[in-house]
């Protein structure tokens, strides 16, 4: 019984007014002291998502249980469960760090003994101690983060979720992001459930990794499995005629897999070093041009391009982020 | 989840007066835009003569309470419209999501307000003494009430207003059409008595006068409603207030 899944979500959908679908039928489970992740570009539906497990929004459709406590008639267990960081900032600046924390313990009803002990312990987890008495608004971006992450797990919950958890953060403060998450994952014995549109956070954080983009899973494994679905190794390769060249090579036992997208083609084999002179000889055998040959080990970015045609870029993030981050930038 | 959870009320009102009590540029300019009307006007129409203010009261008597009163209702106003200020840096989150009834929050919030509105009116009533205004001190208690039944109904309006709104670019639009008549035509600066019908027919619909001209009972001694008017529209006004802001704080959502 204990080890039923924590999050199980059943066709969970959401239709704004404005008869957008910005969640489809989504389903899926999040096992106990797992590290979940959403993957998925800006607008994929990530945040709705959050958003109605954690009871801001009603689902149009669907359902979901959070260690068996219904979104939609159990609101209060829902929330006595879960801690959430939200994607933008929600910290009040002229409060201190402590004072933000017993606010939040406050309202989730602990009492005097209970707030101070645990207060002292996420800050320590947080190594926020020596600027727990300093108002937030001189705090940096990532020790804001630290806090926001130290107020999600004030009231003990069993399911942390992180929005964009880095978003906005230069690569260090990432780097350092990244390990509090682990840790706490470890220490706190907390579930992880996170969203983000960074390749390597949903690579390096979690166990498994469900690829959204336009309100839909697209797919979900672990990072290696996902990885390993598209070949041990891939070529990236820009040609004259795709078409047929990935015609040709469809025919060669040693080729796992061959996706085109315009005028590059993915292929996914083993040894690919090897096979690269073969592949080059092929398509000067049927007329067509190599004009460039990259190979690697797949990553998710990989992954995402194979399932969805897309790549979840920089330059996709959106005027808002982008203003974030020069917000973020000028506070520094 | 209870109905009423004292402890998250506490803490929204702790919130509030601690930000309060933080920003004093804010509280600095609160008290001086009613220092101005109470000093200027007062003084400068000293030597006016109007229908209603009893003999052996100066003009400034008469203003003192409509000023009071003035300070009360745009920081309350200004209270519950800020719920917008949380909602854009992200804090109504926060409080959205936590295991409370929004009832819990909006008695918080209001609570929170209407401690800051009284503060601010009797920095307003100091000053006024300290310009030599004869307030009768054994009317303070009912004063106290009055204000406060002043700053819930404007916690209220405040945030059924800003539950209208997604950020605060109609905020002045708001001051403009709708605070500032509702100040001028509550007899706060002019006596009813010698006024024309249709102004009169406004004061009498606008909520505020029953405030005003009660404050002037408590604080001043004369009015020219009975108290138990004053009372009774202000105890139903707010109560409605609080009630639709209530319903529509609860419909809102992240």
């Amino acid at each position: 019984m204990n080890e039923s899944p924590i999050i199980e979500a059943n066709g969970l959908t959401k239709v704004f007014d404005n008869s957008f679908k910005a969640v489809d039928e989504v389903s899926f489970e999040v096992g106990r002291r797992e590290i979940f992740g959403f993957l998925g570009p800006n607008g994929a539906g990530k945040t709705t998502t959050i958003k109605m497990l954690s009871t801001l929004l009603k689902p149009t459709a669907g359902t979901a249980t959070i260690d068996s406590h219904s979104i939609t008639s159990d609101s209060d267990g829902v929330r006595h469960t879960i801690g959430i960081v939200f994607q933008d900032p929600a910290l009040d600046d002229e409060l201190t760090g402590r004072e933000n924390l017993d606010f939040h313990a406050r309202m989730y009803g602990m009492n005097g003994r209970q707030r101070s002990q645990r207060i002292a312990e996420v800050l320590r987890l947080t190594d926020l101690e020596d600027r727990a008495d300093v108002q937030v608004k001189k705090y940096s971006s990532g020790m804001k983060r630290r806090l926001e992450i130290a107020r999600g797990l004030m009231h003990y919950p069993k399911v942390l979720f992180l929005d964009e958890p880095t978003l906005g953060l230069d690569a260090q403060t990432r780097r350092t992001i990244w390990d509090y998450i682990l840790k706490l994952n470890r220490e706190e014995n907390v579930t992880i459930f996170l969203t983000t549109h960074y390749m390597e956070e949903a690579d390096f954080l979690c166990h498994r990794v469900a690829i959204i983009d336009h309100g839909r899973i697209i797919v979900s494994d672990t990072p290696e499995n996902l990885k390993g679905s598209i070949g041990s190794d891939m070529i990236t390769l820009e040609c004259s005629d795709p078409g047929k060249l990935s015609n040709r090579l469809q025919t060669e036992k040693w080729v796992e897999n061959v996706k085109v997208h315009g005028p590059t083609m993915i292929v996914g084999l083993r040894h690919s070093e090897e096979k690269i002179p073969e592949i080059v000889d092929i398509a000067r055998e049927i007329d067509v041009k190599v004009r460039s040959i990259t190979t690697r080990k797949p990553t998710l970015e990989d992954v995402f391009l194979y399932f969805t045609g897309k790549q979840i870029r920089e330059s996709e993030v959106t005027a808002s982020e982008r203003m974030r981050q020069m917000l973020a930038a000028r506070r520094r | 989840m209870s109905l009423i959870s004292g402890q998250a009320i506490y803490v929204m009102w702790l919130r509030d007066v601690k930000r309060f009590v933080r920003a004093r540029s804010r509280l600095i300019g609160n008290v001086i835009q009613p220092f101005f009307f109470l000093a200027i006007l007062g003084f400068g129409l000293s030597s006016a003569i109007f229908p209603g203010i009893p003999s052996g009261f100066k003009f400034v008597d008469f203003l003192t309470p409509g000023i009071v009163a003035m300070a009360v209702l745009f920081s309350s106003i200004f209270a519950g419209v800020s719920v917008l200020w949380d909602k854009q840096f992200g804090f109504l989150q926060e409080v959205l999501v936590a295991p409370v009834s929004r009832l819990s929050i909006v008695l918080g919030r209001t609570l929170g307000g209407a401690t800051t509105a009284l503060i601010q009116g009797f920095i307003i009533l100091g000053v006024a003494l300290a310009l030599g205004v004869k307030v009768t001190l054994q009317g303070m208690l009912l004063g106290v009430i009055l204000m406060v039944l002043i700053a819930f109904t404007a916690v209220g309006f405040g945030l059924i207003v800003a539950s209208q709104m997604e950020d605060f670019h109609g905020f002045q639009l708001i001051m403009n059409l709708l605070v500032f008549p509702l100040f001028f035509t509550s007899s706060a600066i002019f006596p009813l008595e010698g006024l024309p019908a249709w102004l009169k027919t406004i004061a009498y619909l606008n909520p505020l006068t029953y405030g005003v001209d009660g404050l002037r009972q408590s604080l001043i001694g004369f009015s020219s409603i009975p108290i138990q008017v004053d009372l009774t529209v202000l105890i139903i006004i707010s109560a409605v207030m609080m009630t639709a802001a209530t319903y529509l704080f609860s419909k809102s959502e992240a």
